[in-house]
């Protein structure tokens, strides 16, 4: 078995020879002409024009009780209905990542709107409507739905991080301190929205089952999938070539998924489930809102001694995943007594799980708006607050950093973006009715490498085939797969194709917490040098001695081409990768910084972002232009987090108010500027053999809050409650009125 | 969406005798059926309809059909040059490809955006009569605080409305026995009062055949809409006007306000308390003063009553500036 073990820091490699030179250049989409012609097949559209049925989840109407009773006749006795499914099998939500199964009903609603029947017809329209057919009785229970009263609180489990990290005194400490900064931020809950709805098509044959699922984790989706539907893992396979988004909310498979395998089953024949976009809202997964409460004691001269952040978010009974907003507080600034704290809310409303960089994502909201206000307080330039304190090693446990060039990405951004030219004091800059401001913010998301399988096939002419169950769900994955596979084997790019999306294929990482590329990546890059050290061995030279290039291994003065070395039979080899010391060794994580220039309306408190830069440093980049694409979505998602995402709960009933893509804003074209994206030059030789780190979750980490800092720049009005919506400013802007327009 | 019959209207005389719910872009029924928030029994298209001219009428006016788009009413050469506000409230409203299907007629009758109304499973006096109101008490951002009721708090979404209200344009209607009337917008729209199910003034099977407008007078043309994010949004607060000025002062002033109640709001004591007078801070608190009297906040959107202030003096401002 061709394995290697990340236990110590990688030396130079052919991707640092760069011989094909494919490697980090920003090419196409190995996929992108298939999705814009429409011919990549999404999860619904498998089985196109067979003989299928179609379910339809009914939503339950109450927030917390008991199924009494489900009428089905009137359901039943509509023409085209082949079945309507209910009882305690019916998931509640989405599963959470890994878990292996998801939570079933048991006679009881857990949420509002959570599925409690499933409907099956000959057609998607009367399966819709036959759903408002089926009468459910409920003994209503009281619920608790509101984060603020924390009617049951308890410890979360320990994933993905420890909820309580402490070092030192920190009470101690803080009341001791000379400055001290104290003060709650709050994020609301968020949906991650993916354009792709959850959709899935379940299909027996004999006692095999194939789903087509929009899924990012395929090897925990199988286990899913057979326990929900009650059979064998080993019977069941997935497929989930093309995926329209995740972002999380398919790290599990949603209630489609199962639900459609015991239509399937019941009916005899395959069945599909789309959710509809309300469906999506109520019954896969959401981020959990939260409250955090940032307390920092720092000298008068900007040292920080000592960092509190204790944060409370929500989850329903049964679940311990919590957002673990501190993730970043545990090693981004200094500071010698320390305590990251979280404790998880028990509501009664949709599960809460990952969403796009769990943790940074809402925690860095909170932590990078507070040190811009300590700053100010301190009358010291929020940049350079930052450089004061940054840590030499992780101030937790004392490990090196592998990589880290946060300072870097603040100076180059500065630079760039013209930072000295900052208003100097809050709301002093004005053009007509716009007030002006500017703001930056650090950005960081921890980086992991986990455990991923990949094949390569060398056909007879020479050309190569990645295989592997990963997934790409958008991200570019199919084309960082190739490109490393050919800059490795030293094949133009088109001599590559890539298989994924499929459990029949090696095991793999899956799409996940920017673990995908380097981890499926790694994989490729094993199995890779595997076929190279055959060829050498068929040559007889030393595998490090052999230049590969355009198809041909050069060793000495002889230029082979690779069919020759294959002597018209196939090579086919496995490679994998898993996570070693270095994990432990060193802390990994990318760095980057936001900055942001806004125009607050004086009139009205909109806000339009201006300008965005965001300058990063993830390791090796593996294509510029995938990777610069994901920082556009991070911020994207952040100017959405900053301005308008908040989806509603109603805490009288648990109801997610804003259940479609009319009421759940996320930006629109007109709330993105051009943006800008810089990506530093890095190795990190700790985090994988490709030396790269993860990016997809980069951006999105603290760019809300230089939107934040920049309004406050621009308005004087400090708002700690996202989103920055207007009505939290009108009170502090200026009564002048006429005079701006 | 439950089963329903479908007709196709020939003429506009067939289409009222069908007796079924018209539809034209669908943008707004169709979401609601599928749904099932609305369930009509019989659909009547009414798209083949000869109502898709904008014709000069004899005062000089404009004659819009009811099936013009709100993407070709917004391009219309003379509403650009003559009803700019119109033009201008039309593109601030939905999504390019929704204005392409949205029509005239239908846009005028477009259903509130309560996120109660759309949930089939909450109270809601609208949807539901006698059921309760889930907004009262509930997320009520989005909602009225001019003319409420304690049935209904609900706004009526429309920015074309608005517009037009504020060139005081009439509805022309055809009813079932072939009968015509032409109803004043400001008539059209009705409060929610203790039947909020019953929007308009309009029998059932009423079909609009055209919205007149009155010939242009001039005027500054302002048209403001305040939302939550930079398009694609409905109003939180929005503000139509037209103002003529006269040698520095206010000649006349019409205006008429959005994401305030249940109905395009208007106001004939605030434009009487502008006419004549010189444009001022004070004159623009008065009339903001007028307006929002009666104001009252459901607490979610209480911000909308010094919104609702803001906007209206930025627009008065704007408004009264130049000649
Ligand atoms: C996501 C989204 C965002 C939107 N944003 C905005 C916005 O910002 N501003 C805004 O103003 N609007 C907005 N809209 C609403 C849109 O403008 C309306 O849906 C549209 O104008 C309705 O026109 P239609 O022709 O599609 O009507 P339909 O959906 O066909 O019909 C609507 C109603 O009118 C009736 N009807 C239609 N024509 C006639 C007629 N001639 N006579 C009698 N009855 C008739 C129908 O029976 C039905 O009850 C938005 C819509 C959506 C979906
Ligand atoms: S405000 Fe009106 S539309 Fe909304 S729930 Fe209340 S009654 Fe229904």
């Amino acid at each position: 078995m061709n394995k290697h073990v990340m236990n110590e820091a990688i030396g130079e490699t052919r991707l640092d020879r760069g011989t094909q030179g494919v490697i980090g250049k920003g090419v196409d989409r190995y996929e992108g002409k298939l999705k814009v012609s429409g011919l990549a097949p999404y999860a619904y559209e498998h089985l196109a024009g067979e003989d299928v049925a179609y379910g339809f989840v009914v939503p339950g109407a109450i927030g917390r009780g008991a199924i009494k009773s489900v009428d089905a006749s009137k359901a039943e006795a509509l023409p085209g209905v082949l079945a309507v499914i209910s009882g305690d099998k019916i998931t509640r939500a989405s599963s959470q990542p890994m878990a292996p199964a998801a939570q079933t009903i048991d006679g009881e609603v857990f949420h509002y709107n959570q599925p409690v029947a499933l409907v099956i017809a000959d057609s998607f329209e009367t399966a819709r409507h036959a759903s408002h057919l089926v009468k459910v009785e409920y003994e209503a229970k009281k619920g608790r739905y509101d984060i603020t009263a924390r009617e049951t609180v308890r410890e979360p489990d320990p994933m993905p991080m420890e909820p309580v990290n402490e070092r030192g005194d920190f009470e101690k400490a803080f009341a001791a301190a000379e400055v001290q900064f104290d003060e709650t931020y709050t994020t609301p809950s968020y949906h991650a929205a993916a354009m792709e709805p959850h959709a899935s098509v379940a299909k027996f044959d004999g006692d095999t089952l194939t789903v087509w699922t929009s899924c990012q984790l395929l090897e925990s989706g199988v286990g899913q999938i057979a326990a929900g539907a009650g059979i064998d893992q080993e019977k069941v396979r997935v497929h989930s070539p093309y995926i329209g988004g995740g972002f999380g909310s398919k790290l599990g498979t949603s209630p489609d998924a199962v639900l459609s395998a015991l239509g399937a089953m019941t009916v005899g024949k395959p069945v599909k489930i789309a959710l509809t976009r309300q469906n999506v809202f109520q019954a896969t997964s959401r981020r959990g809102e939260t409250i955090q409460r940032i307390r920092i004691g720092a000298t008068r001269d900007g040292k920080i001694a000592c960092f509190a952040h204790e944060c409370d978010t929500t989850n329903s009974p049964g679940n311990g995943f919590f957002e673990p907003s501190g993730i970043s507080s545990v090693f981004l600034y200094a500071g010698k007594d320390r305590r990251i704290a979280h404790n998880l809310v028990e509501t009664d409303c949709l599960m809460t799980s990952a969403v796009r960089a769990p943790g940074e994502a809402t925690g860095m909201l909170a932590t990078e708006g507070a040190l811009d206000e300590l700053a100010d307080r301190l009358g010291i330039d929020p940049i350079e607050f930052r450089e004061m304190n940054e840590p030499e090693v992780n101030p937790q446990d004392d490990t090196p950093f592998s990589s880290r060039k946060l300072i870097e990405c603040m100076d180059e951004g500065a630079k760039r973006f013209g930072w000295d030219k900052r208003p100097a004091t809050p709301a002093s800059r004005r053009e007509g009715e716009w007030l002006i401001g500017y703001g930056m913010a650090s950005a960081s998301r921890a980086n992991s490498l986990m455990q991923s399988s990949a094949e390569i096939e060398m056909s007879p002419d020479g050309r190569a085939t990645v295989r592997t169950a990963m997934t790409d769900i958008g991200t570019g994955t199919y084309t960082i797969l190739q490109q490393i596979a050919a800059e490795m084997l030293g094949l133009p790019l088109d001599q590559v194709d890539v298989e994924l999306g499929d459990t029949a294929l090696p095991p793999s990482s899956g799409s996940g917490g920017s673990w995908g590329a380097n981890s499926a990546g790694s994989s490729v890059y094993v199995a890779a040098e595997a076929v190279i050290a055959q060829f050498a061995k068929r040559l007889d030279v030393e595998a490090d001695t052999l230049t590969l290039k355009d198809g041909h291994a050069i060793a000495g003065n002889r230029q082979i081409p690779f069919s020759e070395i294959l002597n018209g039979e196939s090579l086919s080899v496995t490679g994998t990768i898993e996570p070693g010391d270095t994990s432990e060794s060193t802390h990994q994580a990318s760095y980057g910084a936001h900055f942001c220039e806004v125009a607050v309306n004086a009139v009205t408190g909109e806000t339009r972002i201006r300008r965005l830069l965001t300058v990063g440093a993830a390791g090796r980049i593996l294509n510029l232009k995938t990777a610069t694409s994901q920082c556009y979505g991070g911020q994207i998602w952040g100017i959405g987090y900053a301005l308008e995402e908040e989806l509603v709960i109603d805490t009288r009933n648990g109801l997610l108010v804003n259940h479609d893509l009319a009421e759940y804003h996320v930006p629109v074209h007109a709330d993105v500027p051009k943006l800008d994206v810089v990506l530093l030059e890095e190795r990190d030789r700790y985090a994988s053999p490709l030396a790269g780190k993860g990016i997809g979750e980069l951006a999105i980490a603290g760019v809300g809050a230089a939107i934040n800092n920049a309004i406050y720049n621009a308005t004087g009005v400090r708002v700690r409650d996202y989103p920055i919506t207007m009505d939290k400013l009108l009170a502090g802007l200026p009564d002048d009125i006429d005079a701006a327009a | 969406m439950r089963p329903f019959e479908y007709a196709r209207a020939g003429n506009v005389s067939e289409a009222g005798q069908l007796a079924g719910r018209f539809i034209a872009g669908g943008t707004n029924l169709l979401d609601l059926m599928k749904l099932e928030v609305e369930a009509p029994e019989k659909l009547v298209d009414i798209t083949r309809l000869p109502l898709d001219k904008i014709e000069d009428t004899e005062d000089g006016g404009l004659r819009i059909g009811a099936l013009v788009t709100n993407s070709d009413l917004a391009a219309d050469p003379r509403i650009r040059r003559d009803y700019e506000v119109l033009s201008r409230a039309l593109l601030a409203g939905a999504s390019g490809q929704l204005r392409n299907k949205a029509t005239t007629g239908g846009n005028l009758l477009q259903r509130t955006r309560c996120g109660y109304f759309y949930e089939p499973s909450q109270p809601c006096n609208k949807r539901e009569p006698g059921s309760g109101c889930g907004a009262i008490g509930g997320f009520n951002r989005i909602h009225a605080i001019l003319g409420t009721s304690d049935k209904c708090i609900a706004t009526h979404p429309s920015d074309m409305a608005v517009a037009m209200q504020a060139l005081e344009a009439t509805v022309e209607t055809q009813k079932t026995d072939g009968s015509t009337r032409e109803i004043p917008l400001i008539e059209f729209h009705r409060l929610s009062g203790d039947t909020p199910e019953i929007e308009t003034v309009l029998e059932p099977g009423e079909l609009i055949t055209a919205v007149r407008l009155p010939k242009s007078q001039g005027g500054n043309q302002v048209y403001r809409k305040v939302r939550d994010r930079a398009s694609y949004a409905f109003a939180l607060v929005s503000v139509a006007a037209v103002v003529k000025m006269d040698g520095g002062k206010i000649e006349w002033a019409r205006l008429a306000f959005g994401g305030l109640a249940h109905k395009p709001w208007r106001n004939h004591d605030l434009e009487a308390a502008l006419k004549g007078e010189a444009p001022s801070s004070a004159l623009f608190d008065k009339a903001a003063d007028i307006l929002l009297a009666d104001a009252k906040g459901q607490g979610e959107n209480d911000f909308k009553i010094p919104l609702a202030r803001r906007t209206l003096k930025a627009v008065l401002a704007q408004a009264t500036k130049g000649a």
